[in-house]
């Protein structure tokens, strides 16, 4: 953002996202009134605010409308295979510590079949952000249901209602030891913003949920009226908790929201962790491996008053 | 390049073949690896997890082996030369991450020493029947390049191969050990660090701007480039562009595929490697690898105290197969005896090469212990009678 | 298309004012812009893109104070707002200027 505001009333101007996006692969797949797009946006104002260098950041994605990201973003992007976004971000953090890893993926891809690598680096505080944007399905392939999707709400795979009881995933993150989990929703943009600054310049690993509206699947589905009504539903429902217990943060469907920053807490990282044992063990012979901690990691400019 | 000395244990050693596998891959340039215990691999991460700290490499335990297989997917487009290492079940388990590796043409090492199957089978004891699932185990069309040590000395040697054949064609290399191999303590000399031959990583010279990620050279495989560098690449699994991005069309789908089969299939004669022993003059050509190869040595020492003039073709590289070779092989002998620790894998590529020119002979069996000398023998005898085209011994039908 | 904006600001005392660019070619018409404009400033045109979408318009431009939420909220990076300072803003004086009328006057 600029902080130099013209005294005139400018006649032509660049979009302040398009630096970070693959123009020419524009327009994006996503559906009129999907929330993913939005989510992008704030993850824009988020890197430019956070002066980070762009050519360090590294966007890892998965299969699914929200695996779609990697593609649009005009940074070093991996589009993986689906549920597997998290065990390739680690594997390239660990390779390069200096690379700030985002690992930006739908609630289908990052925590059914990519469960168990989320509560993994989770536990091991591999020292990269996860973006989950939860829309309660899985979209692109028409609309099933997926393990966050509330009941009794129809999925095409469950016709008569979903009836299992969903993933509360502020809950699965804390209890697996992330260091950073806040739960937003598309429509609280300045917050999705903050969030993730504050998660870019955190150590460890950092989730965000982000409810998103699927106005094509989820809402059409269960008659849920489009994307703009979903955005209300969240206008309406949500309530801001700061620090709430997160075991209390479930979403019932169509329920209240609990948005906020659940867990902001330190410890060590993966690597971190790996020196001190090391360390302790080898003495003198162990040469550490570095953490790649510094202004573009965990180290950066802290987050500015204003939103 | 030669080798950096600080992965190079130079000197005399006693050491079985896992372990040869993990010095193979230090003086290789492995920094990352990534692993999940799976008997009788499991040897290969332990001395890894002990080795790497000390030379400034990574080893993580991931969680399964779908996680280990995508991180060092992950950690080669960070930089590094990196490696995994399972057997059998893990192997199936990865198959998908072989894909991916060969469609976005990640260098890679993974180590699959073989374990009696199908299933959970015989942990502790050796098979050969991952020879097939090496090549065609992953969805699609796509080519790889596997390697098979009858020795730990071989274990250090073809891992090393292994790293630089992955380097060099930007494909998944195997390294297809069996647990007889892998367990066996033999004399393995490591070289000093400047008689080590190792293929470097093709960065791009090009600019930011200019660099396409899958825009071949000559030799039909891309520069590389790492994450970091600026270059703003897009990956991706989907068949792609030369930019990498997604193409969903046929024309994209029938460029990027014959490419990344022909980038094997045209260099087969630089990477196809065997070896011969007795060949000029054979009646009959044993064709075997492994530990497999090794007992064939002693079946053919008895058939040849039978009388019988007998050579044999060890697979060093097993894919891509030695096709040109096994075909004119086939028009000198009398027959090929294929001994293999399977019920009929790689016999099916000799006698695809082989084309009904000479009887080819399976002498296999289920797995879990190597091949009694006395059967290769017999077969051997046999095979320089043998009439139909394609013949089981010992009750194994082909 | 739209009601009367949602709150009626008195251009004169904005500090800021905005003008809004769309690429029409990018907009599917899903209406978070208008919705979430704070002072309804924008409405979806009467006109279609190429795809059949009414893109929106800055409908009350003396609205439009250039905080960019539209552009915030645009899931498909059609629309942005950029700010300029108000030339008929009559404002509050500041602390500093209060001070120095009160020397003044005292």
């Amino acid at each position: 953002m600029s902080t130099d505001i013209p005294l005139t009333k400018p006649e032509t101007g660049e979009n302040p996202v398009n630096p970070f996006l693959r123009m020419d692969r524009m327009p994006s797949i996503w559906c009129p009134g999907c929330g993913i797009g939005t989510t992008v946006n704030c993850f824009a104002r988020a890197v430019s605010q956070c002066g980070l260098n762009l050519d360090k950041i590294v966007v890892v994605s998965g299969i699914g409308c929200t695996g779609r990201v990697a593609g649009y973003l005009n940074l070093d992007s991996f589009h993986t295979t689906h549920g597997r976004p998290i065990p390739f971000a680690t594997g390239l953090k660990l390779a390069n510590p200096e690379l700030k890893v985002i690992v930006y993926s739908g609630d289908g891809d990052l925590i059914a079949i990519g469960g168990n690598h989320f509560i993994h680096a989770a536990r091991r505080n591999i020292d990269i952000v996860v973006v989950c944007i939860n829309n309660f399905t899985y979209g692109m392939t028409g609309g099933q249901v997926t393990p966050t999707t509330p009941s009794p709400a129809v999925a095409s795979t469950t016709p008569y209602g979903a009836f299992e009881h969903p993933f509360n995933l502020p809950h699965l993150a804390d209890s697996c030891g992330a260091t950073y989990v806040a739960r937003w929703t598309s429509y609280h943009v300045r917050q999705v913003a903050k969030s993730m600054r504050e998660a870019l310049n955190k150590r460890g690993f950092s989730f965000i949920e982000i409810i998103s509206p699927c106005p094509t699947l989820y809402a059409r589905r269960n008659r849920l009226g489009d994307g703009l009504d979903a955005m209300k539903y969240y206008a309406e429902k949500s309530v801001l908790k700061n620090g709430a217990d997160t075991r209390e943060v479930g979403i019932a469907y169509q329920g209240e929201i609990i948005i906020g920053k659940f867990v902001d807490r330190e410890r060590p990282t993966f690597i971190e962790a790996y020196n001190e044992r090391h360390a302790a063990a080898l003495g003198p012979k162990f040469t550490p491996y570095p953490t790649g901690f510094g202004p573009q990691n965990g180290g950066g400019k802290p987050a500015p008053a204003e939103g | 390049m030669k080798a950096d000395p600080k992965g190079v244990l130079t000197g005399a050693h006693y050491l079985d073949g896992d372990h040869a596998c993990c010095e193979g891959a230090l003086a290789a340039g492995c920094r990352f690896a990534a692993g999940y215990p799976i008997t009788p691999s499991t040897e290969v991460v332990e001395r890894i997890a002990a080795r790497f700290p000390r030379i400034g490499g990574m080893f993580i335990q991931m969680e399964d082996e779908i996680a280990s297989s995508i991180a060092i997917l992950g950690a080669a487009w960070g930089g590094l030369k990196a490696m995994t290492v399972t057997s059998g079940p893990g192997f199936s388990l990865m198959m998908e991450h072989i894909g991916l590796a060969a469609m976005t043409e990640t260098p890679c090492v993974i180590v699959n020493v073989q374990r009696g199957g199908p299933s959970t089978g015989l942990p502790t004891l050796p098979g050969q029947a991952d020879m097939l699932q090496a090549k065609y185990g992953s969805h699609g069309d796509y080519e790889i390049v596997a390697v098979c040590p009858n020795s730990p000395q071989e274990a250090f040697d073809l891992t090393i191969h292994a790293f630089n054949l992955s380097e060099k064609y930007r494909v998944p290399a195997l390294v297809m050990l069996d647990e007889c191999v892998g367990h066996m303590t033999e004399r393995v000399i490591i070289p000093a660090a400047d008689q080590i031959e190792v293929y470097p990583r093709r960065f791009t010279t090009k600019k930011s701007g200019e660099y396409l990620p899958f825009l071949a050279n000559h030799d039909m495989v891309p520069d590389m480039i790492k994450a970091g560098d600026g270059y703003r690449v897009h990956i991706t699994g989907l068949t792609h562009n030369e930019k990498g991005y997604p193409a969903m069309n046929w024309q994209a789908q029938e460029k990027l595929i014959r490419r990344l089969v022909n980038k094997i299939r045209l260099h087969a004669d630089e990477i196809v490697r065997y070896e011969e022993t007795d060949v000029d003059g054979a009646e009959v050509v044993v064709i075997s690898y492994g530990i497999s190869s090794r007992v064939a040595l002693r079946g053919m020492e008895l058939a040849r105290q039978k009388g019988a003039r007998v050579g044999l073709h060890r697979l060093v590289v097993a894919w891509p197969f030695p096709e040109k070779r096994v075909t004119e092989l086939a028009r000198r002998v009398k027959a090929l005896v294929v001994v293999e620790m399977n019920y009929g894998q790689m016999v099916r590529e000799v006698e695809r090469a082989v084309k009904g020119a000479c009887p080819v002979v399976l002498c296999g069996h289920g797995g879990g212990n190597v091949h009694d000398p006395k059967d290769i023998a017999e077969a051997i005898l046999a095979a320089r009678f043998a009439r139909r085209p394609s013949e089981a011994f010992a009750g194994v039908e082909v | 298309m739209a009601d009367e904006p949602k709150r009626l600001k008195d251009p004169k005392k904005e500090k800021y004012r905005g003008v809004v660019f769309v690429e029409p070619d990018r907009c599917k018409g899903c209406a978070f812009c208008v919705e979430f404009c704070p002072f309804g400033a924008l409405a979806l045109s009467a006109e279609f893109n190429g795809k059949g979408y009414h893109p929106p318009v800055l409908a009350y431009p003396d609205q439009c104070n250039g905080c960019d939420l539209c552009g915030l909220y645009c899931p498909d990076f059609a629309i942005f707002a950029l700010r300029y300072h108000n030339p008929e803003y009559v404002g509050k004086p500041t602390p500093a200027k209060a001070e120095a009328v009160k020397e003044v006057a005292t």
